[in-house]
Formats: C-alpha cells, sequence, structure tokens
C-alpha cells in the first residue's frame, strides 16, 4: 500500500516535473521561433534578402563606421539613382560591399549599368568586381541602405571574431530561459 | 531576491531600453524634415571629345569635359540629428542607347561643425564624364547639386537642390588629348 502510494506521488511529482520541463522546452523554442519569424517578416516586408546589416569597413568613413548598423530595402519598383548607398554582391566574394552609386545607365528594355565607389575611396569600385566585371546589374544589388543606427553592429562584430563568446552568451541565454522557475 | 546581481541587470535592462526609446524620439524629432534650399549652378567649359576608356575597353567613347561654377549655403540643413552631408553634383541626361544616364561629376562631405558654405569658380570635375556610349554631341545635361543626409540615427534621405543648370554639349568633338 505505501510503496503504491509512495510510486502515485513520485508520478505525481514526475508529471508535474515533465510538464514543466517541456513548458520550459516550449518556451525556449518559442522565443527562437518568433526571433526568426520576425528576420522573415523583415525580408518580406523590406524584400531585401538581408534587411539589416552590420558595415564591417572604414570605406564609407566619415558616413559609416565600422559597427554601425544599416536597414535595408529592395523593392523591386523603386528606381536605382546616383546617390544612394546599396550593399551588392560580387561573385566569388562572400561578404557584401556597402558603396555609393556613382554612375548609373538605363536602357529601354530595363537594362542597367551601375557604377559605386566608397566615399572613403580614392577610385571607384572596378578593382573590387569580378574579373573583367565593369558594372553591376540589379540583380547584384542585395538592398539599399534607408536606415542608420550606429554603434550597435559591434555585438555581432563581436561574436563572429570570437566564437567562442557567441557560444558563451547563447549558451547563459539559453540556460535562463529554460531554468527561470515562473 | 535583491542580490547585486539583479540590481546590475535592473540597471543595465532600463539603460538599454531608455537609450533605446530615446534614439527613436531622436529619429522621429527630424524623420519628416525636408532638406531644401537654393543652389545657383552655372557652367564655363563645355567640351566633347572621343576618347578610349581603357579602363573598360579600347573602343572611343565619348567624354565631356567641362568646367562649373557652384554657389550654395547649406549651413541651415545642419541640426540636431546632421552628422554629415554628401554633397554631390549630379548629370542627367538622354542617349539614343540610355533611356536613363546619370553621372557623379563632382562631390564634397560636410561633416557636422564645419563649414556649409559650397563655393566653387571655375572648377573640372572630380570624375571624368564618360557616357556609355557616343551619345554626348547635342545632348542637353541637367546639372543639380544633391545631397544625402546622414543622421546621428535615423532615416538617409536624398534631395535635390532648388536651382538646376541645363547646357548642350556642342557638335563636333574637340580636337586634343586632354584640356
Amino acid at each position: 500500500m505505501s510503496l503504491l502510494s509512495m510510486i502515485g506521488v513520485s508520478d505525481e511529482i514526475r508529471r508535474m516535473s515533465f510538464r514543466q520541463i517541456a513548458f520550459q522546452v516550449l518556451n525556449f523554442l518559442m522565443i527562437v521561433a518568433s526571433a526568426l519569424m520576425i528576420w522573415k517578416g523583415l525580408m518580406v516586408l523590406t524584400g531585401s534578402g538581408s534587411p539589416i546589416v552590420v558595415v564591417l569597413s572604414g570605406s564609407m568613413e566619415p558616413a559609416f563606421q565600422r559597427g554601425d548598423l544599416l536597414f535595408l530595402t529592395n523593392y523591386e519598383k523603386d528606381p536605382v539613382n546616383i546617390g544612394d548607398i546599396v550593399v551588392f554582391k560580387i561573385d566569388g566574394r562572400d561578404i557584401p560591399i556597402v558603396h555609393r552609386v556613382i554612375k548609373f545607365h538605363q536602357k529601354e528594355d530595363g537594362t542597367m549599368k551601375i557604377l559605386t565607389k566608397g566615399d572613403n575611396n580614392s577610385v571607384n569600385d572596378r578593382g573590387l568586381y569580378a574579373p573583367g566585371q565593369f558594372w553591376l546589374d540589379r540583380k547584384d544589388i542585395v538592398g539599399r541602405a534607408r536606415g542608420f543606427v550606429p554603434y550597435v553592429g559591434w555585438l555581432t562584430i563581436c561574436m563572429n571574431d570570437f566564437p567562442r563568446l557567441k557560444y558563451f552568451v547563447l549558451g547563459t541565454l539559453g540556460l535562463f530561459v529554460v531554468l527561470r522557475r515562473e | 531576491m535583491y542580490s547585486l546581481w539583479t540590481r546590475l541587470h535592473a540597471i543595465f535592462a532600463f539603460t538599454l531600453s531608455s537609450l533605446t526609446a530615446m534614439t527613436f524620439l531622436f529619429f522621429l524629432s527630424t524623420a519628416f524634415h525636408q532638406y531644401t534650399t537654393d543652389v545657383k549652378l552655372g557652367t564655363g567649359k563645355v567640351v566633347v571629345k572621343s576618347v578610349p576608356d581603357y579602363t573598360v575597353s579600347r573602343d572611343e567613347l565619348d567624354l565631356g569635359v567641362i568646367t562649373f561654377d557652384i554657389d550654395a549655403n547649406l549651413t541651415d540643413l545642419f541640426n540636431w540629428n546632421v552628422k554629415e552631408l554628401f554633397v554631390y553634383l549630379a548629370a542627367e541626361y538622354q542617349t539614343k542607347d540610355n533611356q536613363i544616364n546619370q553621372v557623379v561629376l563632382w562631390d564634397k562631405i560636410i561633416q557636422r561643425g564645419q563649414s556649409g558654405i559650397v563655393s566653387a569658380k571655375n572648377v573640372h570635375s572630380k570624375y571624368y564624364f564618360w557616357d556609355d556610349g557616343r551619345g554626348l554631341r547635342q545632348t542637353p545635361v541637367k546639372l543639380s547639386l544633391n545631397w544625402n543626409v546622414i543622421p546621428n540615427a535615423g532615416l538617409l534621405p536624398n534631395f535635390a537642390g532648388q536651382g538646376e543648370h541645363t547646357f548642350i554639349f556642342p557638335a563636333e568633338y574637340a580636337k586634343g588629348a586632354r584640356a
């Protein structure tokens, strides 16, 4: 009898704790899912594959410093104009570049020739483009800088430069979420 | 309950959220500001040449060679949320080949605290005025002074100065390599 009751009690505890564990795990998944949802939602709203980028180089100084955060849009209907700051990708380079459009030609069929330059560079970007590439096309452009917040990007730069820090921060955050009792 | 750790955490969280809120208000305070002013533009020498741009190909392209004047005072455009003005002289024109042609001829960075007076007399363009083909002769070109506003935090709008200048390139190529 006492054994049965003991089993019953421990069962109860086990069920409780299972619920609690399940709740914590679901809570954790919820946070991950909402982060993903916000990111993908931003992609839909801005039309850009990377709606937020961090400035990594000083080629746009004094406008942008390393660690500044840029918000991008990439609406198909928006015209490209000289003076716009665009983010573009070059074949064979992993990291997209943030520079300003200084030359723009468009044919009647919509074909574009775009030339860019960094504010802090003395020459245009032809040396950065792929060999034999003299112009950017519309498809090379990931987005156009629309909004600017300083310094915030340092967090991701630090995390990328020191992967251990990244795992430490993510690990601690994850532990907090799972272990928090409420 | 009220350990040092929870207090530090509370202070950190509060600082972060107040900074975010203040930055957002800062952005809102100038988000709808119109950064426009009057600009006087003019041209002196206007010549078109046929020269190969060896950075692209050996084919000869039309190269515009002009001198220009700019007179503008951008001091009033600065407010508490303007870190820098990127000022650029834009040339726009239409050719047989291209519906839209836009070329930056000259630019200047004015940072906060520097003089907002833009004054150029009889200046050559900072960047080559290459056409994409051979379409510059007898083409009307619209010059305008524009600026990209770089804020401390907020939007990155482009504005055009009020006062354009239109000139037409001559029908004949000029002789000589450079001028």
